[in-house]
């Protein structure tokens, strides 16, 4: 049979690329327009090439702000992961008791994030917020979460887990959920104890949930903004400033739209390469174990 | 050569009783198929038998020892589920090799159990992939080679192939039937369908309602079924039941239908039975002189295969002819289908079996 050539498919992908278009590629096209000119105002923008670029890379705030990025999402990831699957775990299978657990741990995740920061900022107050004077108060620590930048990193870390971790929770829950009784029979019969269970059975199954409660959790906890800047305002100092709120500072403060455009640029790359790295380990992790 | 013997177990879960008063005695080398419906407590009693359940009330015991209360784990068992049950994250290699490794078995042994139990089910070629690199068939191969490189006393599948497409499953069912033959396990072979019970061959143990119904050679429950409902659950498509009066040589259903009973049938009692004919004893054609032709209605013709099952309708009566051929009735046709008087079955008012067929030749199984 002989094939006839027809372009009519690229209409049917059009709207597609249309819808794309609008939302993702002008927006950003703007973004790359600022990144390489000096624009003072219309009809009055200077070609610069790649200089904000090296600017922005050679500048120490950045590199600050990423280096306490990393830090921020390594710790939050480490943390809220096994955490997550361990309360999955310990959640109960059936019965009212599942129901009531299940909108127990997802009530964090009910909350708007800036309510969310304010809630944290009065909860973890020394004078005022029942956090802040138990710590002090009841036993003993000289905590200040706006003088101390420790106290204020533990502030952050704390009320991300609060926050997030229920996702991951309910994320394996699903999972575990889904495994069926036989494997639990199977291994029992097979005489493997708890511990092999989970190692054997319930992670392998949970891979792709856990694949993606990492990405997800990387890619929020790595674009974070709205709960530390009403937290800390990203102090004491630049303890806690973080790439966005960094960002915004020289947007939006400094009014420095080519630079910000260019971190932009290099923060979204960055964001794309993690992403894609955690995804082709994660696809190639825990396969072919060895009993 | 070891036995497994249940002794009146019973197994109520929250109120409900699963299974009710079960006795029963396997014995080694033999292949014991467990045939009853959905919800027969099939699965609750292999459950019971591989120590994962503990009986509410009555004794395991395994080579004459006491088992009841002795955990799964320090029990020799291997058990094949409907689901492909392969450990997600191993090789077919490694799951094969899992069980005999928790045994402490040396490398090389290992390797040589795991390759030769991989050749029985023809899966040498997927050893190193991963299980959910396999097709359903090819898992389920898996899952069975993992139970039978453990070479434990007691094997129990349960329904291994119902999630299997209708070819793979009759090619699977041709070979485990090799398999077990060369076992020296009591294998027990849970089943919701007839067919299978018989090409697995083997004794039957037909359950329904959590309660034995009868058990024996498959062939000999087949033929001989001690009641109307063990002849129901022993048969695909269902016994056709009829009431009937017996009377004076003649047996009269409630509609009108007159069957004269000579020969060997002349001696019934007189009263009320059941009488029950298997579709594939009943016929489109007169096969001999002492047919006796019913005339119905065609509701439906199944053509499947090389068979056609013709649903007939007569006088409020169904009846299910099973017949050999490719037969295109279309519905609400007149049509008469034959009845052999020497192929009925009489239950008696209880259900209990009071005549079956004497000569039935064994390869009229099917």
């Amino acid at each position: 049979m002989r094939k006839t050539e027809s372009n009519k498919a690229w209409l049917l992908v059009l709207p597609v690329f249309l819808l794309v278009a609008f939302s993702a590629i002008i927006p950003l096209m703007t973004v790359v327009n600022y990144s390489v000119q000096d624009i003072f105002g219309p009809g009055e923008a200077y070609w610069v090439g790649t200089e904000w670029f090296k600017e922005m890379l050679r500048s120490e705030d950045l590199r600050g702000a990423f280096v306490r990025q990393v830090i921020f999402s390594a710790t939050i990831l480490v943390i809220q992961i096994p955490l997550g699957i361990a309360i999955a775990l310990a959640m109960p299978a059936k019965g009212w008791a599942a129901s009531l657990s299940l909108v127990l741990v997802a009530l964090p995740l009910l909350i708007p994030w800036n309510v969310v920061g304010t809630i944290w900022q009065i909860f973890a107050r020394g004078d005022i917020g029942l956090g802040g004077w138990f710590v002090n108060d009841m036993m003993g620590i000289g905590y200040n979460y706006t003088a101390d930048s420790l106290h204020a990193w533990i502030t952050v870390v704390v009320m991300d887990i609060w926050h997030w971790t229920p996702l991951v929770v309910l994320l394996c829950y699903a999972g575990l959920r889904a495994i069926p009784d036989a494997f639990y029979q199977a291994a029992a019969i097979d005489g493997a104890g708890r511990w092999k269970v989970f190692r054997y059975i319930q992670l392998p199954k949970l891979r792709g949930v856990l694949l993606i409660a990492v990405l997800l959790r990387f890619m929020d906890s790595f674009m974070i903004y709205t709960e530390p800047f009403v937290l800390t305002g990203g102090g004491p100092g630049t303890a806690t400033t973080f790439l966005s709120q960094q960002l915004v500072k020289i947007a939006l403060g400094q009014f420095d739209l080519g630079p910000a455009a260019a971190y932009s640029i290099i923060y979204f790359l960055i964001i794309l390469a993690a992403s894609f790295v955690f995804y082709n380990i994660m696809v190639r992790v825990g396969r072919g174990d060895r009993a | 050569m070891t036995t497994l013997e249940l002794r009146s177990v019973n197994r109520l879960e929250g109120d409900e009783l699963h299974l009710d008063d079960i006795r029963l005695s396997l014995e080694s080398g033999r292949l014991y198929v467990l045939l009853g419906p959905t919800n027969a407590g099939k699965t609750s009693l292999l459950r019971v038998m591989a120590g994962l359940d503990r009986p509410s009330t009555g004794r395991v015991l395994i080579g004459g020892q006491d088992v009841t209360g002795r955990s799964v784990r320090r029990r020799n068992v291997a058990m094949v589920y409907q689901q492909f049950v392969n450990y997600p994250s191993f090789t077919v290699y490694d799951n094969i090799a899992s069980p005999l490794r928790l045994k402490g078995l040396r490398r090389a042994e290992v390797d040589k159990k795991v390759r030769e139990t991989a050749e029985l089910l023809h899966i040498e070629p997927l050893l190193q992939r991963l299980p959910a690199e396999l097709s359903g068939g090819q898992q389920q191969r898996c899952a069975i080679a993992r139970a039978l490189v453990k070479e434990a006393e007691l094997l129990l599948l349960d329904e291994p192939l119902v999630n299997l497409d209708y070819k793979l499953r009759e090619e699977l069912r041709t070979e485990l039937r090799a398999l077990f033959e060369r076992r020296s396990a009591i294998v027990v072979y849970a089943t919701t369908e007839p067919m299978e019970a018989l090409v697995m061959g083997g004794h039957a143990v037909v359950m329904g309602e959590g309660r034995v119904l009868q058990s024996g050679p498959t062939l000999e429950v087949y033929h001989r079924p001690s009641s109307a409902r063990v002849a129901a659950v022993f048969s695909d498509p269902t016994m056709n039941m009829v009431d009937v009066n017996i009377r004076g040589g003649e047996a009269r259903t409630p509609a009108g239908l007159v069957l004269p009973l000579g020969g060997e049938l002349a001696d019934l009692r007189q009263g009320r039975f059941r009488l029950g004919v298997r579709a594939n004893h009943l016929s489109l054609r007169r096969r001999g002189a002492a047919d006796i032709e019913i005339k119905g209605t065609v509701d439906l013709a199944e053509i499947s295969g090389s068979e056609t099952f013709v649903h007939f309708r007569h006088n409020n009566l169904d009846w299910v002819v099973q017949e050999a051929g490719v037969h295109p009735l279309a519905r609400g046709a007149e049509a008469s289908f034959y009845l052999d008087p020497a192929k009925l079955y009489f239950f008696g008012d209880t259900g209990a079996l009071e005549r079956a067929p004497s000569s039935l030749p064994l390869d009229s199984a099917a």
